[in-house]
C-alpha cells in the first residue's frame, strides 16, 4: 500500500469513527431508550458532540507540533466539517424536537435568550467556515483564508459560553470543557 | 368566694382572616361541586370532602418499623377531592425522570443514586412559630391523617410537565396539629443534608447551597390543594421522588415541591429559598406557574407534556397557575404577579 492509499484508508476510517456517535444515537432512538423527554436528550447529545469535535479539530495543530507528524493536518478539515455536521443536526433538532417548527419562537429565542444567541452565532461561524473549506475557496481567499478561519476560536469560545449559560447549577462539566479549551489556546500562544 | 377570671382568648385560637377566607372559599366550592354532582354533570374525580382531619382507627395502623407499614397505610387511602382525567405519566417516567440535585443533575441520576437513602426511621422537626414544636417520628406525623389520592399536573420550571397520581394528605391539617401562633406568616421546609448519602451534595462546582430549602406563605400552605405526599401510584414513594415525605404544590413550578423533608419551620418573615437565593432574577419566591412571565432563558408559554414522543412532541399551552386558577387565584388578588413571580 503506497502512502496515498494509506491516507485514503485512514480518511475512510476517520469518517466512520466520526459517524459513530450518530449511530449510537440512532440505536438509542430505535430501542426507545432516551427516557421521558427524548427530544431534549437528542438535542443535548448532538450539541455535546459538535463541541467535542470542535475541540478535537483544535487539538490537531498542537498535536502535530508535539508529535512531529505533519500529516495530521490532512485530517483536520474532516473533523471540523463533522463538528459543523453535528452542530447542524443540533440546530435542526432544536427546531424540530424542542420548538416543534414554530419559527416565531425561534426568532424570539435568538433575540431574547442570550445562550441561544451565542449558540446561534457559533453555528453561523461554523457554516461560513464550512462553506469556505474547499481547496477552491482556499485558493480564492489566499492569505485571507487563514484570517477568516481563525474565527474557529471564537466559535469554540461562544460554544463554551452557550454551555455555561445554559447550566442551571453544577458547573463541573463546563469547567472540564473550559479547561480543555484553555489548554488548546495556551498551546498556540506558547510556540 | 374566689372569682376566677376567665382566661383571655389565646392568640392561636383566633382564626386568621386568610384562613377564615380560605375555609369559606373551600366550603363554597365544595358546595358547588356537590350541586354540580347532584345536577348530574360529569366531574372528573371531584368528590365531596371534609376539611377536618379524619381520624383513622388507631388499631388499623400497622406497627412502625414493620417492613411495609407505609404501604399498609397507603392501602387504606381514599379518593381525594382533587383529580384530573388527563392521561397519567407512566410510573417508569415519573420515577426515572427526576430533578433531585442531591443525587446528581442528570434526570436519570436520582433513580441511579437514591436507592441507598435511608428513609426509615425518619423524623421531621417542627419549629418556629408553633405552640407544639418538636421532633416527631414519621409515623407520628402520619398517624392522624387519612391518606388520599391526589392526581395533579406537575409543571417544571424547565418547561416540561407530567400528570402524577400522588398519595398524600393536606399540609394544612398537619400544621394545625402543632398550633401555629398568630405570628406564623410563612412556612419554611428543609431537605435532608447528608453528603454521605447524597452524592450531589459533594459536588465542588455545584452552586446550590445545601441543605435545600423552600417556603410558602401560610395561606398557600393551608390551601386544600397543598399536600404532603408519601406515595405514588398507590405505592410507597420511591426515594428518587422525595421519600419518605415530600411537598406537592401543584400550581407552582416543581422546584417548590421540596423532597425528603426533615424540617418544617413557621416564621414571621419570608424565608430564603434555595433557587431564589442562587438566581433571584430567574426563580422567584412565589414561582407560580405563569405563561406570561418568561424565565430569562426560555419562554414559559408552553410546555412539553411527558412522556413525549421524539417525532411527535406533545407541546401544549401552559395554563395560568397550572390550570388551578379557579382554586388559587384569590390568594393573589391585587398582587402584581410579574413583580412577585
Amino acid at each position: 500500500m503506497n502512502p496515498k492509499q494509506a491516507q485514503s484508508v485512514l480518511k475512510v476510517l476517520l469518517f466512520n469513527i466520526c459517524l459513530l456517535p450518530l449511530a449510537w444515537l440512532g440505536y438509542k432512538i430505535s430501542i426507545n431508550a432516551l427516557g421521558a423527554d427524548p427530544g431534549k436528550e437528542v438535542v443535548h447529545f448532538l450539541g455535546e458532540w459538535a463541541f467535542y469535535l470542535l475541540l478535537a479539530s483544535l487539538a490537531i495543530t498542537p498535536l502535530r507540533r508535539i508529535t512531529g507528524i505533519n500529516k495530521l493536518i490532512r485530517y483536520r478539515r474532516m473533523v471540523g466539517l463533522f463538528a459543523l455536521f453535528y452542530a447542524a443536526l443540533h440546530f435542526v433538532g432544536y427546531l424540530f424536537f424542542l420548538l416543534g417548527w414554530q419559527f416565531a419562537d425561534l426568532i424570539d429565542d435568538v433575540v431574547k435568550r442570550p445562550y441561544i444567541t451565542v449558540g446561534f452565532a457559533a453555528f453561523f461561524i461554523l457554516v461560513v467556515l464550512g462553506a469556505t473549506s474547499t481547496q477552491r475557496m482556499m485558493r480564492l481567499l489566499g492569505k485571507n483564508w487563514q484570517k477568516l478561519h481563525r474565527l474557529v476560536y471564537l466559535a469554540a469560545l461562544l460554544s463554551l459560553v452557550h454551555l455555561i449559560w445554559l447550566t442551571k447549577s453544577d458547573y463541573t462539566s463546563a469547567a472540564y470543557y473550559g479547561g480543555v479549551f484553555a489548554l488548546l489556546m495556551l498551546a498556540r500562544v506558547k510556540k | 368566694m374566689i372569682i376566677k377570671s376567665k382566661p383571655s382568648v389565646l392568640s392561636s385560637e383566633i382564626t386568621s382572616e386568610s384562613a377564615y377566607l380560605n375555609r369559606r372559599q373551600f366550603l363554597k366550592r365544595t358546595g358547588q361541586y356537590a350541586l354540580m354532582a347532584a345536577a348530574g354533570s360529569v366531574l372528573a374525580g371531584c368528590t365531596d370532602a371534609d376539611e377536618k382531619v379524619i381520624q383513622t382507627d388507631a388499631s388499623a395502623i400497622p406497627a412502625p418499623g414493620s417492613p411495609d407499614w407505609k404501604q399498609l397505610l397507603i392501602d387504606q387511602r381514599k379518593p381525594g377531592p382533587f383529580a384530573t382525567d388527563e392521561a397519567q405519566t407512566p410510573w417508569a417516567d415519573v420515577t426515572n425522570y427526576c430533578n433531585f440535585y442531591e443525587f446528581g443533575t442528570a434526570k436519570t441520576d436520582p433513580a441511579k443514586n437514591a436507592g441507598s437513602l435511608i428513609t426509615d426511621p425518619w423524623s421531621v422537626t417542627i419549629s418556629g412559630e408553633v405552640e407544639k414544636p418538636g421532633t416527631y417520628n414519621l409515623e407520628d406525623i402520619l398517624k392522624p391523617h387519612a391518606l388520599e389520592d391526589r392526581i395533579y399536573r406537575l409543571r417544571c420550571v424547565e418547561a416540561w410537565s407530567m400528570v402524577v397520581p400522588w398519595v398524600g394528605f393536606s399540609l394544612g391539617d398537619l400544621l394545625k396539629r402543632f398550633n401555629p401562633t398568630s405570628r406564623a406568616k410563612y412556612v419554611e421546609f428543609t431537605t435532608l443534608h447528608d453528603p454521605e448519602q447524597m452524592p450531589g451534595q459533594r459536588s465542588r462546582l455545584g452552586s446550590l447551597p445545601w441543605p435545600y430549602k423552600e417556603g410558602l406563605r401560610i395561606d398557600e400552605a393551608m390551601h386544600p390543594l397543598t399536600v404532603l405526599a408519601v406515595g405514588l401510584y398507590g405505592k410507597v414513594l420511591p426515594n428518587q421522588n422525595g421519600a419518605p415525605i415530600r411537598l406537592v404544590v401543584p400550581w407552582k413550578y416543581g422546584f417548590k415541591s421540596i423532597k425528603s423533608i426533615v424540617g418544617i419551620r413557621l416564621l414571621e418573615e419570608q424565608p430564603r429559598t434555595t433557587w431564589n437565593q442562587m438566581a433571584p432574577h430567574e426563580y422567584g419566591f412565589y414561582a407560580n406557574v405563569n405563561p406570561d412571565v418568561s424565565h430569562p432563558r426560555w419562554s414559559q408559554a408552553s410546555e412539553r407534556r411527558l412522556p413525549s414522543s421524539l417525532w411527535n412532541p406533545e407541546r401544549i399551552d401552559t395554563r395560568m397557575f397550572n390550570g388551578y386558577a379557579e382554586e388559587v387565584a384569590p390568594l393573589y388578588k391585587g398582587m402584581n404577579l410579574k413583580m412577585y413571580f
